[in-house]
């Protein structure tokens, strides 16, 4: 489950900055069937949770309704410089995490 | 309710019966939602509560070519005092095979309210997205949309 995650490298204190992340992953709705008519189990990433210095700032619960290769865009609010962790994880047990530093001024 | 509910368990038994013919064609194609299992399911996320119209804007385009992945943006613009922050945003389709389409929470590093990304709609239908803020209100916004081409089921 590896992902494209875009983060500024610096923000100012009190401005919101925004994340981007791109999960790679099918989003496999379990609606649909093989050619030869099995059906397809569904494969989705059931969570996202965003954590900066420790505390959330955003968290979605996911459906099939998501697209494949899931795209989300939200903003948190810069504070001082520290990680900022993202993880998700699929209904098959799969997990993943990223962390990165943003430096406050 | 029961009516509905019938009525998917007619059309349910009706297409198995259809589909000892067709499955090995087109493979079995899932029952979509109805406007009353999206009301259901808001009904379980309010309570009693009442539902407002504004504050929460729901961008979607009105006229889709390709239902894959269509860009959604869920968003409150206003300041809003602390006692009334924004929540959660909840949002439902009406027509897909599910009615759930995804949930986003905002926690205490939230900047603001805003979240984008890309869903897929199984036909035209109507997709709804509710707020909910901290001093106990809900607020609605909805987009009737239409789908050129269905994702989903193919």
């Amino acid at each position: 489950m590896r992902a494209l995650i875009n983060i500024p490298k610096t923000a100012r204190k009190g401005e919101a900055f925004e994340i981007k992340i791109i999960i790679s992953h099918p989003m496999e709705t379990g609606h649909r069937a093989d050619d030869v008519g099995r059906p397809i189990p569904r494969h989705i990433v059931k969570e996202l949770i965003c954590r900066y210095l420790g505390d959330e700032v955003f968290r979605a619960e996911l459906h099939p309704a998501i697209s494949a290769n899931p795209y989300f865009s939200f903003f948190a609010l810069a504070d001082r410089t520290g990680p900022v962790v993202l993880s998700w994880s699929d209904d098959k047990g799969a997990k993943a995490e990223e962390s990165m530093t943003i430096t406050v001024e | 309710m029961t009516i509905e509910t019938t009525r998917r368990r007619f059309l349910a038994t009706a297409s198995a019966a259809a589909g000892l013919v067709l499955v090995p064609m087109i493979g079995a194609r899932p029952a979509l939602a109805t406007p009353a299992d999206v009301a259901l399911k808001i009904k379980e996320l309010v309570g009693g509560a009442q539902i407002r119209k504004g504050l929460i804007k729901l961008d979607l385009p009105v006229l889709v070519e390709s239902a894959n992945a269509v860009s959604m943006k869920v968003s409150v613009d206003e300041p809003l005092p602390k006692d009334r922050r924004v929540l959660s945003f909840h949002v439902f389709a009406e027509q897909n095979p599910l009615p759930n389409v995804a949930h986003f929470h905002f926690g205490p590093r939230s900047a603001k309210p805003i979240v984008t990304t890309r869903i897929r709609l199984a036909t035209s239908q109507t997709v709804v997205a509710i707020a909910k803020c901290a001093d106990g209100t809900y607020w609605s916004d909805s987009v009737d949309l239409l789908v050129a081409l269905a994702a989903c089921l193919d």
